[in-house]
């Protein structure tokens, strides 16, 4: 701030303390504490990513996207002649994958349909009602939707633990961000292109199928990636629905581990260590490669 | 009938499993913690024996129920000081700027890091930090689970009021600046009272985020079931309990662990709700 203004009867000198005292003081102190905060809650971020990589990185190796976990023993045996633990986490990827292929399968046509309803419906007492459950639906715990699912899925229908319990749980955390994403990317579109297609005769479901869901892509595509990456970590309500598999698992009605799952098992078991910090930064680094990829096509849409 | 009527009931069908979950869900658990209820009844609430011992079993809740509130407040204590600067940093003094970009991408990396490798980081790197600067003799606790899940909900904690504040309209404030006030000034006397329900909401959302966080807070606080006296002692929370003891619960423990379930999610809902409350009437 430039001090130009000379009020009248006063001198230049006697302006100059102004700067350094009271009001202008605090203004400055205060910049610099939002500066240090703000310094201090991104340096989370910089030290667990960084400390991910220094202690995980000696561990991935072609082994480790290729073989199951060792047991104890073996990696016992690894630590005490001070190699680096064979096996690695194949069973726990496979599993993720499967997890969240069928959890997409499940979630992403129906939040897409109920997305569509509710812009389509945005008036209604009934879509307003609607919406309104979605966001409580969001705000439920992971692990109390972990114990629902235990008593819908494994308790009712699997009778045990099972890929399909577990992709239950992860499709019901997906659903409520699904929907919101494509209500929000359909409200983007001009009313003037759709109204252009009701124009010309089209049938509804074409201008659904040929208008709506085509110039909307990109911001369904960013949702569908950014729900993905919030549930690629989520562990808890897999504990409680999946438990883990020592090997690899197709059976949908069988237990199948996780990599989230094979950190916790990792975590409980002194000998694996090593395993922990290698298993987190390829978790890590897939929902970060998610992340970025969804930010990429938001920011191509924009051009 | 012709194809729009039927897409028309498509989209309506596809709506009712929004309610055929939600109400499946009050349903699943209210049924789940029937035994427990009729067992125990009120007392549960106000009870803080836990004691799965066969034969002479004891189920309450208070134990837990303050331990998820402990840790919840100490995590929004630290996280709105953080969260507020944050905030002003990308949202008022560096807004539109590079390093605003920059600050306000690694908010959103935070938020995309899972539960487990928070609990991980505090286990292996943050517990022995407060170990060795002797403020605790284990470093498990309250206080290290508080601030884990501090950092775990800035992330939303900020998202809304980034928009409430960079929304405030600019003549309001170069009305301020003109008679002179200073950036401090315009932030404390137009900006805040402005911005202050989207603030406020904000802050609640993501109060009812830590009230459920599990994986983290049940690998740093302890897990021991006695009352927590202070910062630093251990504790348990809703979530931890049930995360422990689900694998080998049945009967009356399975039943307590359900209506513990249904408590939890009967808070987070209304803080949601209200959360949820103050951004309508933002928005009307």
């Amino acid at each position: 701030m430039n001090q130009t203004t000379i009020l009248p009867g006063k001198k230049m000198t006697e302006l100059i303390p102004d700067l350094f005292s009271g009001r202008k003081l605090k203004d400055k102190l205060f910049l610099i504490g939002i500066v240090i905060f703000s310094l201090l809650t991104i340096s989370m971020v910089v030290l667990i990513i960084g400390s991910m990589i220094l202690k995980g990185y000696h561990q991935i190796n072609w082994a480790f996207f290729t073989q199951s976990p060792p047991d104890t023993f073996q990696a016992m045996m690894a630590k005490m002649s001070g190699k680096t633990i064979p096996g690695g986490i194949i069973n726990g990827i496979t599993g993720s994958l499967y997890l969240v292929g069928i959890a997409s399968l499940i979630a992403i046509p129906f939040g897409v349909l109920i997305g569509i309803y509710l812009y389509e419906n945005s008036k209604k007492r009934y879509a307003g009602f609607i919406r309104d459950i979605t966001d409580v639906l969001q705000g439920v715990p992971s692990i109390v939707i972990g114990l629902i699912v235990y008593l819908w899925v494994v308790v009712e229908i699997t009778h045990g633990y099972s890929v399909l319990a577990g992709s239950v749980a992860l499709a019901i955390m997906m659903l409520p961000l699904i929907i919101r994403s494509t209500e929000e990317s359909l409200k983007m579109i001009p009313d003037t292109l759709k109204e252009a297609a009701i124009a010309l005769g089209t049938p509804y479901y074409k201008v659904v199928m040929r208008v709506l869901i085509p110039s909307s892509f990109s911001g369904l595509m960013t949702g569908i990636l950014l729900a993905i990456s919030r549930i690629l970590g989520e562990t808890a309500p897999l504990m409680l629905t999946t438990l883990g598999n020592p090997a690899i698992n197709w059976n949908i009605a069988k237990p199948v581990s996780a990599v989230p799952l094979l950190i916790w098992q990792f975590y409980n078991d002194p000998n694996m260590v090593d395993l922990i910090w290698s298993s987190s930064l390829f978790l890590m680094g897939f929902v970060l490669l998610l992340n970025i990829l969804s930010k990429w096509i938001a920011a191509r849409q924009k051009k | 009938m012709n194809s729009d009527k039927i897409l028309k009931y498509i989209l309506f069908t596809a709506s009712l499993l929004i309610l055929l979950i939600s109400g499946g869900m009050v349903f699943s658990l209210v049924r789940g913690a029937m035994p427990s209820f009729h067992e125990f009844g009120w007392k549960f609430i106000i009870s803080s024996e836990w004691d799965p011992t066969q034969g002479r079993e004891q189920y309450g809740a208070l134990l837990f129920i303050v331990g998820t509130l402990l840790t919840s407040v100490l995590a929004l204590f630290i996280a709105v000081p953080l969260a507020f600067s944050t905030s002003l940093f990308v949202a008022e003094y560096f807004k539109n700027t590079r390093i605003a970009s920059v600050v306000s991408t690694m908010v959103d990396l935070l938020a995309g890091i899972p539960s487990i490798i928070f609990g991980l980081w505090g286990f292996y790197i943050l517990r022995p930090f407060i170990v060795s600067i002797g403020l605790s003799d284990q470093g498990y606790g309250i206080f290290t689970s508080g601030l884990i899940l501090a950092f775990m909900i800035i992330p939303y904690a900020t998202s809304l009021s980034n928009t409430s504040i960079s929304m405030v309209s600019n003549e309001l404030k170069e009305a301020a600046y003109s008679l002179g006030a200073t950036r401090l000034e315009v932030i404390w006397n137009v900006i805040l009272p402005n911005a202050r329900s989207g603030i406020t909401a904000s802050y609640i959302l993501a109060f009812g985020r830590a009230l459920g966080e599990t994986l983290a807070v049940t690998m740093l606080i302890g897990n021991s079931n006695r009352m927590p006296t202070g910062l630093f002692s251990t504790g348990n929370t809703m979530s931890s309990v049930i995360a422990n003891q689900f694998g080998e619960a049945s009967g009356l423990q399975l039943s307590s662990l359900i209506e513990i379930g249904l408590l939890l999610f009967v808070m987070t809902t209304i803080i949601n709700a209200v959360g949820k409350f103050i951004i309508k009437k933002l928005n009307r």
